[in-house]
């Protein structure tokens, strides 16, 4: 087989997957500007779908819930996050490896069990479904995303100036928030974007214990699995995808720049 | 000498005795904080952990191992033997994540290798078109794939769910494989071409063992989460296509079924923490980090 040959083989196969993988995202756009109710009928173009969208209550009820929700917990996340990291970070052997299993332990279980363990906990403790369960339980799963992304920053910094600190007379917190904290913010901003990023996205966890609070993941599957979709679902979930990967795509123009300059400035 | 002399006599000198005496156990108290200081920061999230991650789970344990009226009891288990019907549901919902995985392997492995050949490489935009559905919410995707079902009237209840999970976890399988694959020394490929070794065993000899570690983590990756979901079932299947997901969630989701419902989730719970053991015996503890290399 010739190389030529070979090549534009590769390109068709990859193409034919990103096809594949895109395809059904562009046929959900394309419908969303039109609004027939069944799927796959097209009933001329119009921006009605997306008028319903932004006059619809509901939809922008689970909007500001979500966003307020990923904040509020991604927050909490980032300030316990970055604590846990630093005190796992300087543990000896084998308190770490208990620490570290246990920040594992909401990782690498099944969401569905996080899930229903929340839900009976919450019930039996009389912590109210709906906002306060939700609070809690967001910042717990995402703390230890959080604790990933701001470990790698502490083993470049120098673990001596924590003690030049407190040398210089600061108190242990004093030191931390003024010596250690700063250091550490690139990591924390990443961890605090990851942990919003996944409370917005959780769905899972949120739904044995939202107590008719609804966010963006629970709309959407209230009225895929239970309501059955409406037309303007469409337009909804168009609105995202484009969201999503714009956002997505900046974040990653950018890092790759900064790479790039890292990358002229060593050379 | 003239130093040591010196020291001495500053040490005499200093006219200490009543501040040293003070001065000394306040010192040796202030290192004792912070040797303990530091590590006590990651006490607040640690003891959160406990309250609310630790104590759920022994909760379910709990459930899972009373009956209704507080008594121990094994039976919870034993339901889940005694209905063939249930051990059917089972069957098909590993079953379902078995196929899901498999055709995610038979078409992420090539578009990794592709991906990371020489032909492509550096090709970053397009790896990451690939992984950024990864991050938008699985609903939607899920949604965006009935449409397209629905347009080429496909009904069969198993199909669309496969596809649907093919779909959804794809991203999953690829990312792992990718980058243990890119990751690869091209060296190793090279030694096999020269000492004669067609593309094909290169394939098999060579770059599949060294892709373990990416493919068990993928393998982990899109298994573990085509068992546990319900919602891709829910909305694109039908009671055919019940999941262990399924099964738990219907559970507490009547009343009295706690007990039950605790006892899969537990049964879930140990399947998850073998899957995992095993995972990181094979790979080495490697499992997770062949994930973290993009995004």
């Amino acid at each position: 087989m010739s190389k030529n040959v070979k090549t534009s083989l590769i390109w068709i196969f990859v193409g034919v997957m990103l096809a594949l993988m895109y395809v059904p995202i562009l046929i959900l756009i394309i419908y969303s500007f039109t609004d027939a109710m069944a799927l796959g009928v097209w009933g001329g173009f119009t921006f009605d779908l997306y008028k319903a969208l932004f006059t619809d209550s509901a939809v922008l009820g689970a909007l500001g819930n979500s966003l307020l929700l990923a904040f509020i917990s991604a927050l909490l996340a980032t300030v316990l996050g970055t604590t846990a990291a630093v005190g796992i970070y300087y543990m000896k052997r084998k308190r770490k490896a208990v620490a570290q299993f246990v920040s594992n332990i909401t990782m690498e279980n099944a969401e569905i069990v996080t899930g229903v363990a929340f839900m009976m906990f919450f019930l039996l403790t009389n912590i109210q479904y709906g906002w306060p369960a939700l609070i809690i339980a967001h910042t717990m799963i995402t703390v230890p995303y959080v604790i990933l992304s701001v470990t790698p920053r502490l083993s470049q910094i120098n673990p001596n100036l924590y003690e030049a600190g407190l040398d210089l007379g600061a108190s242990p917190i004093g030191s931390m928030v003024r010596v250690v904290i700063p250091q550490l913010i690139p990591g924390m901003i990443s961890g605090f974007v990851m942990a919003f990023t996944l409370s917005l996205d959780d769905f899972i966890v949120s739904k044995f214990i939202n107590g008719g609070v609804e966010t963006i993941p629970i709309y959407l599957y209230n009225a895929l699995a239970k309501r059955g979709p409406d037309p303007t679902l469409r337009a909804l979930s168009s609105v995202l995808f484009i969201v999503v990967l714009a956002a997505l795509i900046s974040v990653n123009a950018v890092s790759a720049s900064r790479k790039k300059k890292a990358l002229k400035k060593a050379a | 000498m003239n130093n040591e002399v010196e020291v001495g006599v500053v040490a005499a000198e200093v006219p200490v005795p009543d501040n040293d005496a003070p001065k000394k156990p306040e010192k040796t108290k202030k290192l004792k904080i912070r040797g303990i200081k530091r590590t006590a920061f990651s006490m607040p999230y640690l003891a959160l952990s406990i309250i609310f991650v630790v104590v759920p789970l022994l909760i379910m344990l709990y459930y899972a191992f009373t009956d209704l009226d507080g008594g121990f009891t094994f039976g919870n288990f034993g339901h889940f033997f005694s209905r063939p019907n249930i051990i059917k549901v089972m069957g098909r919902s590993f079953l379902i994540a078995l196929i899901t995985t498999v055709v995610c392997f038979i078409l992420a492995y090539p578009l990794a290798l592709a991906l990371s050949s020489s032909t492509l490489n550096k090709k970053f935009v397009l790896v990451m078109l690939f992984i950024l559905p990864m991050w938008i919410n699985s609903l939607l995707r899920t949604y965006a794939v009935k449409i397209v079902l629905y347009m080429f009237d496909m009904t069969n209840a198993w199909v669309a769910v496969s596809i649907g999970m093919v779909y959804d976890f794809f991203p999953f399988m690829l990312l792992p494989l990718y980058s243990v694959l890119s990751g690869m020394d091209k060296n190793l490929i090279e030694a096999s071409y020269d000492l004669g070794a067609s593309p094909l065993k290169t394939l098999v000899k060579v770059k599949l063992p060294l892709s373990l570690p990416g493919i068990v983590s993928g393998v982990l990756m899109v298994f573990m989460p085509t068992v546990s979901t319900f919602a891709i079932s829910d909305i694109l299947g039908d009671s055919t296509t019940y999941m262990f997901g399924n099964i738990i969630d219907q559970w507490f989701a009547t009343s009295g079924g706690w007990n039950i419902g605790s006892a899969y989730s537990f049964i879930l719970l140990v399947l998850i923490a073998v899957t995992v053991f095993v995972a990181n015996k094979i790979t080495k503890g490697n499992a997770e980090v062949a994930v973290g290399g993009v995004l």
